[in-house]
């Protein structure tokens, strides 16, 4: 088991940004993240916030996984802790990001409050961890694919909520509304992202 | 010990339909529509997810008292993960071709909201036989609407059930690809919950109706 990152080089990190971000999103095509992209995507404004952090927290645990995974798991033969340490280590890391977001500007604790718990349980960040070692990824490309993970989850909440704002005054059967019609509108953007499909082989 | 059973009982029924996971809170359905388009794979992923749960509660509820109440999440995810790694490990083990397709999304169990839903909103306050049934219920009501994605999913997209094909399907059966797809997910378990909304609406409806007479 190498680190294949060596052979393509830059050509072969924007391929799996691409491919993390648009033709294999997180959230259309691994459906990870549902539970909050549900529940969020009702304000544009709470959506753009989670996103980011989002992006944030699973660019840097997926760095972080990676390293533990290559450099610790892997030699002593321990892969079948990875769920636990996965687990931990992303918790610890929100936990410690909100301490330090709290200590460092009140008003941006104050507006992402909420979210900040959330994307302990939110399945997007350990999802990306556990493709990623599925994948064999090094700890570049892990970086390069939590990024583009993360990025893809944010373009699609944020698209899904800039819809449901417009849906608002529509006219919707009562027992559709809510859940059932953010499915059938997530069924449709997922169509269009499998139109980018033949863009990349991953 | 009648009281416990019978709040046992009324435990696992409950979460079986009245308070079913997918349709009333909307909750975990990442891997209900992932996992989905073949009915075998779904049938393991319910497996695990079943004995996860129900262990879990069951765990969950045996520490109840000796369990500090600050640090309680981290127990309840570590307990949680004790049991998926050992799902994990017997899946890689017997079904090490499927465990390649399904094996991130077996690891997705531990962020599941059911299970640490139950362990939270139950367990962690019932004793352990009636939080054990509890656990199981969920578990089960939640297979039992990732069996029924998968069944539409696979016939629909396939023309198979559990992998055998319907009889003489070249003949008249033309698979729709969209099924197999992730797309096909999202569609198949909106009209799901479509359908179970409508029909929670009108039963409501109904009992307002009588109460209004009286």
């Amino acid at each position: 088991m190498t680190d294949p990152s060596h052979a393509g080089g830059a050509a072969h990190l924007l391929v799996i940004l691409v491919s993390a971000a648009l033709t294999d999103n997180i959230l259309l095509t691994r459906f990870l993240g549902m539970c909050s992209f549900l529940a969020i995507s009702r304000q544009m404004k709470a959506s753009v916030g989670l996103g980011l952090a989002v992006t944030f927290v699973t660019t840097i645990t997926c760095a972080i996984n990676a390293a533990l995974y290559v450099w610790v798991l892997r030699p002593y033969g321990l892969e079948s802790l990875q769920l636990i340490l996965f687990i931990v280590v992303i918790a610890a890391f929100v936990q410690f990001m909100e301490m330090l977001i709290e200590r460092l500007s009140l008003g941006l604790y104050y507006a992402l409050g909420i979210f900040l718990p959330l994307i302990t349980v939110n399945c997007a960040v350990l999802g990306a961890a556990l493709f990623m070692t599925n994948r064999n990824y090094g700890v570049t490309e892990g970086l390069v694919f939590g990024f583009g993970s993360g990025f893809g989850w944010m373009l699609a909440i944020v698209l899904m909520a800039g819809i449901r704002e417009r849906l608002k005054t529509a006219r919707i059967p009562p027992a559709l509304e809510g859940p059932g019609i953010t499915l059938i509108i997530a069924g449709i953007i997922a169509l269009g992202f499998v139109g980018f499909s033949g863009m990349v082989q991953p | 010990m009648p009281s416990t059973v019978t709040q046992a009982k009324k435990a696992l029924i409950a979460e079986l339909w009245d308070d079913n996971p997918i349709f009333r809170q909307v909750l975990g359905i990442c891997s209900a529509l992932a996992v989905t388009n073949l009915m075998f794979n779904t049938l393991l992923m319910c497996l695990g997810l079943v004995w996860a749960t129900a262990m879990t509660s069951l765990t969950v509820s045996a520490l109840r008292n000796y369990t500090p109440q600050r640090i309680r999440m981290i127990v309840q995810v570590l307990i949680i993960s004790v049991y998926v790694i050992v799902v994990d490990i017997v899946f890689r083990a017997q079904f090490p071709d499927i465990h390649r397709v399904i094996g991130p999304y077996v690891g997705l169990i531990i962020t599941n909201c059911i299970l640490m839903g139950r362990a939270e909103a139950f367990a962690s306050k019932n004793p352990v036989l009636p939080s054990f049934f509890d656990g199981l219920g969920a578990g089960l009501g939640y297979s039992g609407i990732l069996m029924t994605v998968a069944l539409i999913r696979e016939v629909l997209g396939f023309g198979s059930v559990f992998g055998v094909a319907l009889p003489a399907r070249e003949v008249w059966w033309h698979s729709w690809t969209i099924m197999v797809m992730p797309p096909g997910a999202f569609f198949v378990l909106a009209c799901m919950v479509w359908a179970a909304r409508a029909h929670a609406l009108r039963l409501d409806a109904a009992r307002k109706a009588k109460e209004a007479k009286k």
